[in-house]
């Protein structure tokens, strides 16, 4: 099967310059993102999955253009997204938009729900004429479970599961074909984080929209994820389809990552092996050598200090996915 | 279990010296006895603790699981006694140490147990901890304050716990402030703090819901670790049902200001005695439901100044009936033994028995909660929810 490539990255980098001293100089580079690359296809879900710091975020910034890389390309649709401008580069945004983690910081108080969700037609204006607007904001609302006639209510009239989904009507409000999902039930409570999950997979199946989704919970990532990347300090350090990742995973730091992850039934308890890293994640001003997992992994030989290891086919068991390790092996962990 | 156990007066204390070293009985450190807080906010009453009773043994892990403004946390603060009167006013209830009631005491009394006997870990260290102090001087505090010890020996304490919290370079870092730690370190910190002085009882509130997962499991092992050195009696209060399946003994189970479960982990994961239980074991993404639609419960919990009568639960309950909808709510009993349900269909959803009935499905439910928002002045109130909740914890 020929699958078709929405968005592609390549060798993406993102330094953000540290300064100090009184004339304000640069002292050095926060290396937030440094050489990734991957490809999205039409219409699935691909998750990034690693810690606070591993430059997730950083990541989804890049791919909405809200900051200019330091290196690297991105490809819409065959467009090379950061050499766009002014008209091109409007028209492009209307087909990758973005869902935020905090459905309270990210609505704004002062507008009602109308206004929130029809603001994406009052930029982009040649979208829909003025006068349909109302009524598509009320179609929106209700493609996302909410009743349209609230449509002149605010935000804090609503708890998060239900800001969280204004949220995402105001993503797919302009028929993008790819949604950034950035840790977007992270901070709902269990039994609505559910809710939002079955919504997001609605809208996916109903609007052929493709995902980068993004989230720390790696539970939700593999239910809802085609494919699954972890990213460790920058970096992807394995990158395959959800049963090669979860089931098959080849890249050490993969495998405490999932070891880590508390499992929800206590039958378990004792039997699971977990790896517990030492230490914390280093800091990216100044990231380990060659393979930046060297200082908390426990298979680090004298090679792994010396010379980065590729993000290459490397044998998993039953096949082969990517994984960036010199000595890469499968490990049953969950 | 709990709510049965009495006031009997066999149940004596002994006080060893005057210090105070206090005796649990039969190992019965802390007991909570419908206990009832609310706040009185502009808004309204808002009924956060309503009749919540458990109790805790030397060496066991009860977790409270509950999501946010199920008064998890507002009970863990109304044990230690560090409630912001007003607005909250504890209105009911007991709760014991070693048989006493510390609600009945003065301050200062209540101070010589706060520390020593029941310590507590917060879930954000950052705002936990004094930005303007050392992080030495913050932990040697609680020996110049409760032992009376001088600058040196109480900083030579500090160190030597920083040691066991497993802080490298205890020794050169002691007098670094809590901005120069990682968060995986300051957690450390603060527990070095709450078991200073050897606390018999440890109330964690969410200590792990800021952190990564890899230091979430190297603070967890040390957790467990210091707990069976020292034998505490450790209230976990988390959200995160992964976590209450690691380490917990027993599990009560919050909704709405009640303990609406508790019984056995294993026994509770097993088969939920409760449907909120069960609706919250069903909605976490299993294996084998991959790319099928996840059972959410519907609906949202209850503003807690207009809780529902009779089962809090009853507007998102699958299983409702007019019986869940009258006061009195069910009571927390005994359904089998060692395990407890307020639920009038307990036994019937334990066994699994076709007579209980599915009289609302999910979709229902957010049908209902459409019909409730129709009505005037919706409930939903930022200021308030937050108050509940200090920190971050996910709402």
């Amino acid at each position: 099967m020929s699958r078709e490539v929405v968005l592609k990255a390549e060798n993406l980098v993102k330094h953000y310059p540290i300064k100090a001293g009184v004339l304000r100089r640069t002292v050095g580079y926060v290396k937030a993102v440094d050489g990734v690359s991957f490809e999205l296809y039409k219409g699935e879900t691909l998750g990034i999955v690693g810690e606070s710091g591993c430059g997730k975020s950083s990541l989804a910034r890049l791919l909405m253009r809200l900051e200019e890389p330091t290196a690297g390309t991105l490809t819409f649709d065959g467009t090379d997204v950061y050499s766009q401008k002014g008209r091109e580069m409007r028209r492009l945004r209307r087909d990758i938009q973005i869902v935020f983690q905090d459905p309270y910081t990210s609505l704004n108080p002062r507008k009602t729900v109308g206004d929130i969700v029809g603001e994406p037609f009052e930029i982009h204006t040649d979208v829909l004429p003025k006068r349909d607007r109302r009524q598509r904001v009320q179609q929106l609302l209700e493609l996302v479970g909410l009743n349209p006639e609230h449509i002149n209510r605010y935000p804090h009239q609503f708890s998060g599961g239900q800001r969280q989904r204004i949220g995402i009507a105001r993503g797919v409000a302009l028929n993008p074909k790819v949604i950034i999902c950035d840790e977007p039930v992270s901070a709902l409570d269990v039994s609505v984080q559910a809710q939002v999950v079955n919504l997001l997979e609605e809208l996916q199946a109903g609007l052929g929209l493709a995902y980068i989704f993004i989230a720390h919970d790696l539970s939700v990532v593999r239910h809802i994820s085609d494919r699954v990347a972890v990213m460790y300090l920058g970096k992807i350090v394995e990158i395959g389809d959800e049963d090669q990742i979860y089931s098959r995973p080849t890249h050490p730091y993969t495998q405490a990552l999932l070891s880590a992850v508390p499992m929800p039934d206590p039958t378990l308890r004792n039997v699971r092996e977990q790896i517990v890293l030492t230490g914390d994640v280093p800091s990216p001003a100044n990231p380990p050598a060659a393979c930046r997992f060297h200082t908390r992994c426990w298979k680090a030989q004298e090679i792994c200090s010396i010379d980065e290891p590729l993000l290459i086919e490397r044998p998993d068991g039953e096949a082969a996915h990517l994984s960036a390790c010199h000595f890469a092996e499968p490990r049953v962990v969950v | 279990m709990t709510s049965s156990l009495g006031t009997g007066g066999a149940r004596t204390v002994e006080i060893l010296d005057s210090r105070g070293a206090w005796k649990p009985l039969d190992g019965l450190l802390l007991e909570v006895d419908q206990l009832q807080v609310e706040f009185r906010t502009r808004d309204g009453v808002a009924k956060a603790i309503n009749g919540v009773s458990f109790d805790l043994h030397e060496g066991e892990t009860l977790a409270i699981l509950g999501e946010s403004g199920s008064g998890k946390s507002v009970t863990a603060q109304a044990i230690m006694g560090i409630l912001d009167s007003p607005p909250a006013f504890v209105t009911g209830g007991e709760v014991r140490y070693c048989g006493q009631n510390i609600l009945a005491m003065s301050e200062e009394d209540r101070r010589r147990i706060r520390g020593p006997e029941i310590s507590m870990v917060f879930q954000d260290a950052l705002s936990a901890l004094n930005p303007v102090f050392p992080v030495g001087w913050q932990i040697a505090e609680m020996f110049r304050k409760h032992r009376g010890m001088n600058k040196a020996d109480a900083q030579a304490q500090a160190i030597r716990l920083m040691q066991r919290v497993q802080i490298p370079g205890a020794a050169q870092r002691v007098k670094a402030y809590p901005h120069q730690f990682s968060g995986g370190m300051r957690q450390r910190i603060m527990i070095a703090m709450a078991i200073a002085l050897d606390p018999a009882v440890l109330i964690a509130d969410e200590p792990t819901t800021a952190l990564d997962v890899t230091v979430q499991a190297q603070i967890m092992q040390l957790m467990a670790d210091l707990q069976q050195e020292r034998r505490m009696g450790l209230i976990l209060i988390t959200h995160d049902l992964g976590v209450v399946a690691d380490v917990a003994d027993r599990i009560a189970v919050m909704y709405a200001g009640r303990v609406v479960e508790q019984a056995d982990a294993f026994e509770l994961y097993a088969q939920p005695g409760h449907p909120y239980t069960q609706g919250l074991l069903d909605s976490i993404p299993r294996l084998d439901q991959k790319g099928e639609t996840l059972s959410a419960i519907g609906g949202l919990p209850p503003n807690l100044t207009s809780i529902p009568p009779g089962c809090p639960f009853n507007p998102r309950c699958h299983y409702a009936q007019d019986i869940c909808r009258v006061d009195p709510p069910p009571p927390l009993r005994e359904v089998t033994p060692h395990r407890l349900a307020a639920c009038h269909f307990s036994e019937l959803l334990l066994t699994h028995s076709p007579e209980l009935e599915v009289t609302q499905t999910t979709e229902e439910v957010e049908a209902h909660v459409e019909l409730e928002l129709e009505l005037p002045a919706p409930a939903v109130k930022l200021a308030d929810e937050q108050s509940f909740d200090r920190g971050g914890e996910p709402l």
